[in-house]
């Protein structure tokens, strides 16, 4: 009887320890992108390899994702153990002490294979905090059969007079068709995603070495007046309100020339079931203007495992999982190789099938063009191209959008928008303490 | 002369009244038939209203993608457990408010209706560290007792307004004629009352079906509704319009659905008392 009754109970302990090991469950926070979205339909690949661990899935929209991820793991919620996070949280949070490191990840890992660009912007401290899932930079996507009409070759390397040229060329306002299509609405990852791109390559930079504010330089004045004129002479109507999605809505509905945004458009341009112009699609490398900086722009969808995460290891191989060479090989195995993740590993663009991609090569090159670490011609005390690396930047990029975003309206002048830039970021960082 | 005169005028208030609903109910209708679209139709210019190729591939992709039935359940519990667990804290709190009123009932209506005016991001923090302590977050309890809190003001307001239009003469008049207190609420009060509770009721359902702020900001998988459900779907690179209004008309579709057969009780409870 004693011994039944002690066999029963043994039995019932080692159950429920199964059941508590089987039941390590992963909450992962990701974005609606077309290649997270892969991610989640794969994920049978990364259960039959380990069974023992279940995924929670929690999918929002960019910003919301950022509020609630930010929240989180400020207030030590746990609620997530993997998050999806791009260049400028990495910086920020690593440095908070937020983030798990990931520096021991499994040998066949290979993290030597990780693009440079990409993998310094991910690294604090010498660790790597969070693991490139794809990475994206910005080119010059344009329409061939127009600029062929105009009688002008897009060269692999344009210049700002180059794309000024062809936008004039390509212009056809009582056929709807605009020569330049380009961000005009406010937000720190919308307009001024673009536009502090584009300053980099006129020279122009957000702060000195100080952190002194510096709209009211000449370069700064020259980056806006050109963009105002370009898109005043040879943008679509309402512009200003123009942002990824309106963009890539009126690239594909063949009324822009030439379209600058992220290098991820590029697969959705080429595809035949939602773009009317998809065999006429040709690229290039962000324009510049001769001062040894383009105006593409880097950033890298991550992974990354809070400190607050309470499972780390089963977190850990998840994110190995969906970072390996395994995984952009089972991509290219079910989806094809148009459909891999891009811009994360050198092997990736080594591999003789990826090549055939139309767009592989000068999406590599774009983000080979872009350095987080040294993102303008003069010397700055932040990191990141597109954006300033430091907690205040959402709430200054924003504002200063706005701004000129009611330039691109009419609502005002290129100076008045730029002096009222440099006073508002001035009276910011004071605020904050970065400057007296 | 007099009666061509009324009718040229309801005419007129008739067409008003239908150009409103109409505008008012436009986006709802665009959304609809959006959701039937290609993502390249969905975006074409000039739009395409009725003549497109009709697809059910949204709703397909939606289903495969998200777990609805599983969004669906939360956001029914917790619509409906915050609503019956507010009716039940508001309903003997308006009673005694509106037939046994003290010194500061009006003082204590107005401080309640105050804490609506507060921006509820401004309490995220707070709050967020409560249900953390507590173990709470992404439970639906959570959710529960505090959309009850949210919307506790709305209902003990409404039914205060509903109660306030009972005359205490009738109970008087059940009195005289010997009732008992039970009788009295059983018999009199409550049937007087059951339009305004129910209009509460509906009200507040809705409202919490809606609720997209907190219910985004203290879920994540196991109780998220379906407002997580729709976020999910909306992005800011690339073109998804055609899913997400799929993922939008199957999250307001219950609701439109309840609202639809009770709007004579939503349209009386509101209008109850409007006019004297």
């Amino acid at each position: 009887m004693t011994v039944s009754i002690r066999a029963l109970l043994g039995a019932t302990a080692v159950c429920a320890l199964t059941a508590a090991a089987s039941a390590e469950t992963v909450t992962i926070a990701t974005v609606n992108n077309g290649d997270m979205i892969r991610m989640q339909a794969l994920t049978d690949d990364f259960k039959a390899k380990h069974p023992g661990i279940d995924l929670e899935w929690v999918t929002l929209e960019e910003n919301v994702l950022r509020e609630r991820v930010t929240t989180d793991i400020a207030t030590g919620g746990g609620q997530y153990d993997v998050l999806t996070i791009g260049t400028y949280e990495v910086p920020i949070w690593g440095a908070a002490g937020w983030l798990v490191a990931l520096d021991d990840l499994p040998a066949d890992y290979d993290a030597d294979d990780l693009l440079p660009a990409i993998r310094n912007g991910l690294t604090v401290d010498g660790k790597l905090l969070a693991a490139p899932f794809y990475g994206e930079s910005s080119m010059v996507m344009y329409r061939k059969d127009l600029m062929e009409k105009a009688g002008l070759t897009m060269p692999d390397a344009p210049t700002w007079d180059f794309i000024k040229q062809a936008a004039a060329a390509m212009t056809d306002k009582a056929g709807e068709v605009y020569g330049v299509c380009l961000r005009g609405k406010a937000g720190w990852g919308e307009n001024m995603a673009f536009l502090t791109a584009m300053s980099n390559s006129y020279g122009a930079r957000w702060f000195d070495e100080a952190w002194k504010p510096q709209f009211d330089s000449e370069a700064w004045k020259k980056t806006l007046t050109d963009y105002l004129e370009l898109m005043n002479a040879y943008g679509p109507p309402g512009a200003s309100s123009n942002g990824f999605n309106e963009n890539l809505a009126l690239f594909q509905q063949g009324k822009c020339g030439m379209w600058i945004d992220a290098t991820v458009a590029a697969s959705f341009v080429t595809n035949p079931k939602d773009s009317t112009v998809a065999d006429k699609v040709g690229f290039a490398l962000a324009p510049d203007n001769g001062l040894g900086k383009r105006g593409n722009w880097l950033w890298a969808w991550s992974l990354a495992i809070p400190s607050s995460s309470d499972a780390p290891d089963a977190a850990k191989a998840f994110v190995a999982w969906a970072t390996s060479k395994d995984y952009l090989a089972l991509v290219a195995e079910k989806e094809g190789w148009a459909n891999v993740p891009p811009g994360t590993r050198t092997s990736l663009y080594e591999n003789p099938e990826y090549a055939k991609v139309p767009f592989a090569k000068m999406t590599l090159d774009s983000i080979n063009a872009a350095d987080p670490i040294k993102p303008t011609v003069d010397p700055v005390p932040y990191v990141g191209v597109q954006f300033v690396a430091i907690p205040e930047f959402q709430g200054i990029g924003t504002q200063v959008g706005q701004i000129f975003s009611a330039a691109l309206a009419g609502q005002m002048s290129a100076e008045e928008a730029l002096s009222q830039a440099q006073a508002l970021t001035t009276r910011e960082m004071q605020a904050a303490g970065y400057v007296q | 002369m007099a009666r061509a005169v009324t009718n040229r005028r309801k005419l007129v208030f008739t067409l008003v009244a239908w150009t409103l609903a109409l505008l008012i109910f436009f986006p709802i209708l665009w959304t609809v038939l959006t959701s039937f679209k290609s993502e390249a139709d969905a975006i074409a210019s000039p739009p395409k209203f009725l003549f497109f190729d009709w697809t059910l591939e949204n709703y397909t992709t939606v289903q495969e993608r998200s777990d609805y039935a599983r969004h669906f359940w939360n956001s029914v519990v917790i619509s409906l457990g915050s609503t019956f667990l507010g009716l039940l804290i508001a309903t003997p709190a308006a009673w005694s408010m509106a037939f046994v009123p003290g010194k500061r009932t009006r003082d204590l209506l107005m401080w309640m209706l105050s804490t609506k005016m507060m921006p509820a991001v401004g309490v995220l923090v707070p709050i967020y560290l409560i249900c953390r302590d507590l173990g709470l977050l992404d439970s639906r309890t959570a959710l529960v007792v505090i959309l009850t809190l949210i919307n506790l003001p709305i209902i003990v307001w409404m039914l205060y307004s509903y109660f306030k239009e009972i005359p205490g003469e009738i109970l008087e008049a059940a009195r005289m004629d010997g009732a008992s207190l039970r009788s009295e609420i059983l018999y009199v009060l409550a049937p007087m009352a059951v339009p305004g509770i129910a209009s509460t009721l509906l009200l507040n359902i809705i409202l919490a079906w809606n609720e997209a702020f907190w219910t985004l900001a203290l879920t994540a998988a196991k109780a998220a509704p379906l407002t997580a459900f729709i976020a999910s779907y909306s992005s800011p690179e690339g073109l998804f319009y055609a899913k997400l209004s799929a993922a939008s008309t199957m999250a307001i579709a219950p609701i439109l659905v309840m609202g639809w057969f009770s709007q004579k009780q939503l349209v009386r409870g509101l209008t109850f008392g409007a006019v004297k």
